[in-house]
């Protein structure tokens, strides 16, 4: 893997909170799909987001990215209100649906999305090699597989240096070496300071973060870090932690 | 809005279409085989195709643009990648701007082959400027983008985006005076026709065509497509929405 963008303050940066939401309430279509989730991440956190499929995992991350229309509460991403002009060029996404063109190429996908960054050419080979992509930026992003999509998606949110990546699933059904060199570039970035929010249903990603939040039907189960899940649920694994969580809620 | 981004834009929408032979052959090839066919059916009958086959050629494009924009519009929005254009450092002018930019510099080839074709190969005639009947269907085009950017907003697959052409621009072309004049109309069509924007781009295509007209001539014509376009352009910048439900 080629070079990382590191964030510039990385020393004043550790210290500071990078995502805080505060009884975040959200309806979508009549039915309440987050209900009073508060969390606080300071900067240089690999946090997983982890619950089932629909448990709200995504509308929190939409949330923290300011596409979510929301009922009450409060979302701000390094100091500023989620969604502000301000954030647009230091806060990544990826959504759970690979959002890139499928008749244009990987290479002009990214070239794209780079130059309304006003990032340089030059990142599009970096993040390309990032994900395993280098020696497909040739192909049309339609005849790719679904992994390869991914991946073509997860390129673009690592384009530029954006100081907080939020990524929704970014590791489903990828092959386990990439999962692997993934979560290490992860962790690069974090310990330059960038922060991460990775949304998975995969209980078992859960050891590879620094920090973990546990959802389930719009709440959180537990926000604490993977030791600290496992002390005090005393299960020997996440998964078993999760039901024991679940178990204990009224 | 950003210079920089707009232009990106515009050159992303049209390397999509570059990708996509068939559709770039159909855009620019149909309309002047249509008024090939045209000049077949009308064998014989000159003057019917000399009244028939400029406003044509100047309509053509209002229609290919705005379907062509209401399902690249459409599947920006479905295919999640509006979402991710909306947290970027990206302003809505720049995304309408820039399919602005992509549609009418296809509309410009367009509008010339058909009218190479026309002129040239089958020998219409028109009282005033060539020049100005293109200008007026590059004109058009960007007119027919607008709407279909607007209109895509209210669509929720490809099948009802194409559904609208029908709807939206089918009663615009039999009322604007192409196939009965307005003035033969009932008073509530003559009516009803006069506050759509077609009815002003024939206008100015029949006044140009057949009687000579020069741009001075037509210049209401002329402001109320430009500010059909417009009006069309902020409704559409309205319907993108940065935070949605």
């Amino acid at each position: 893997m080629s070079s990382l963008p590191v964030a510039s303050e990385t020393t004043t940066a550790t210290a500071a909170t990078a995502i805080a939401v505060d009884g975040l309430r959200v309806r979508r279509g009549g039915r309440v799909v987050l209900d009073g989730v508060s969390t606080t991440l300071p900067a240089g956190t690999v946090a997983g987001l982890l619950g089932p499929s629909g448990c709200g995992k995504s509308t929190l991350l939409r949330s923290i990215m300011g596409v979510q229309r929301i009922e009450a509460g409060d979302v701000r991403v390094l100091g500023a209100p989620a969604g502000s002009k301000d954030l647009r060029s230091r806060v990544a996404y990826m959504t759970q649906a690979p959002s890139v063109y499928a008749d244009l190429t990987v290479a002009e996908n990214l070239a794209y999305f780079a130059r309304v960054l006003g990032a340089p050419d030059a990142d599009v080979a970096r993040v390309t090699d990032a994900v395993g992509l280098a020696g497909m930026t040739g192909r049309l992003v339609g005849g790719l597989s679904g992994g390869e999509r991914a991946r073509a998606s997860l390129a673009t949110a690592l384009l530029g240096r954006p100081e907080v990546l939020v990524l929704d699933e970014p590791t489903v059904g990828l092959d386990p070496v990439l999962r692997r060199d993934l979560w290490a570039l992860f962790h690069r970035l974090a310990a330059g300071g960038v922060t991460l929010l990775v949304s998975s249903h995969v209980m078992d990603e859960a050891a590879r973060c620094t920090r973990l939040l546990l959802m389930r039907d719009g709440r959180l189960l537990a926000d604490t870090t993977p030791d600290g899940l496992l002390r005090d649920t005393g299960a020997p694994d996440v998964e078993a932690a999760f039901l024991a969580l679940v178990e204990q809620t009224p | 809005m950003s210079p920089r981004i707009t232009a990106a834009t515009a050159a992303r929408v049209l390397a999509q279409l570059h990708h996509d032979r068939r559709t770039v052959a159909l855009l620019l090839l149909v309309p002047a085989l249509l008024i090939a066919l045209l000049s077949w059916v009308l064998a014989g009958d000159e003057q019917a195709f000399d009244r028939v086959a400029a406003p044509m050629l100047g309509l053509f494009p209002f229609i290919t643009m705005f379907l062509v924009t209401s399902i690249a519009m459409l599947r920006e929005r479905t295919g999640g990648t509006l979402e991710r254009l909306m947290t970027m450092p990206l302003a809505k002018l720049d995304l309408l701007t820039g399919y602005g930019v992509a549609f009418a510099s296809v509309a410009v080839v367009q509008a010339g082959i058909t009218a190479a074709v026309a002129f040239g190969a089958l020998g219409l005639e028109a009282a005033g400027s060539t020049w100005l009947i293109v200008a007026l269907a590059v004109g058009n085009a960007v007119l027919g983008m607008a709407l279909g950017l607007f209109l895509s907003a209210f669509a929720s697959s490809e099948f009802q985006a194409v559904q609208f052409m029908p709807a939206f621009v089918l009663p615009q072309l039999l009322l604007c005076g192409l196939f009965v004049p307005r003035d033969q109309m009932s008073a509530a069509l003559e009516v009803i026709s006069q506050a759509l924007p077609l009815t002003y781009a024939f206008d100015a295509l029949q006044q140009v065509a057949t009687d000579g007209a020069g741009a001075g001539d037509i210049l209401l014509d002329i402001a109320v497509i430009a500010g059909g376009t417009l009006l069309a352009l902020a409704l559409g910048a309205a319907t993108l929405r940065r935070r949605t439900a």
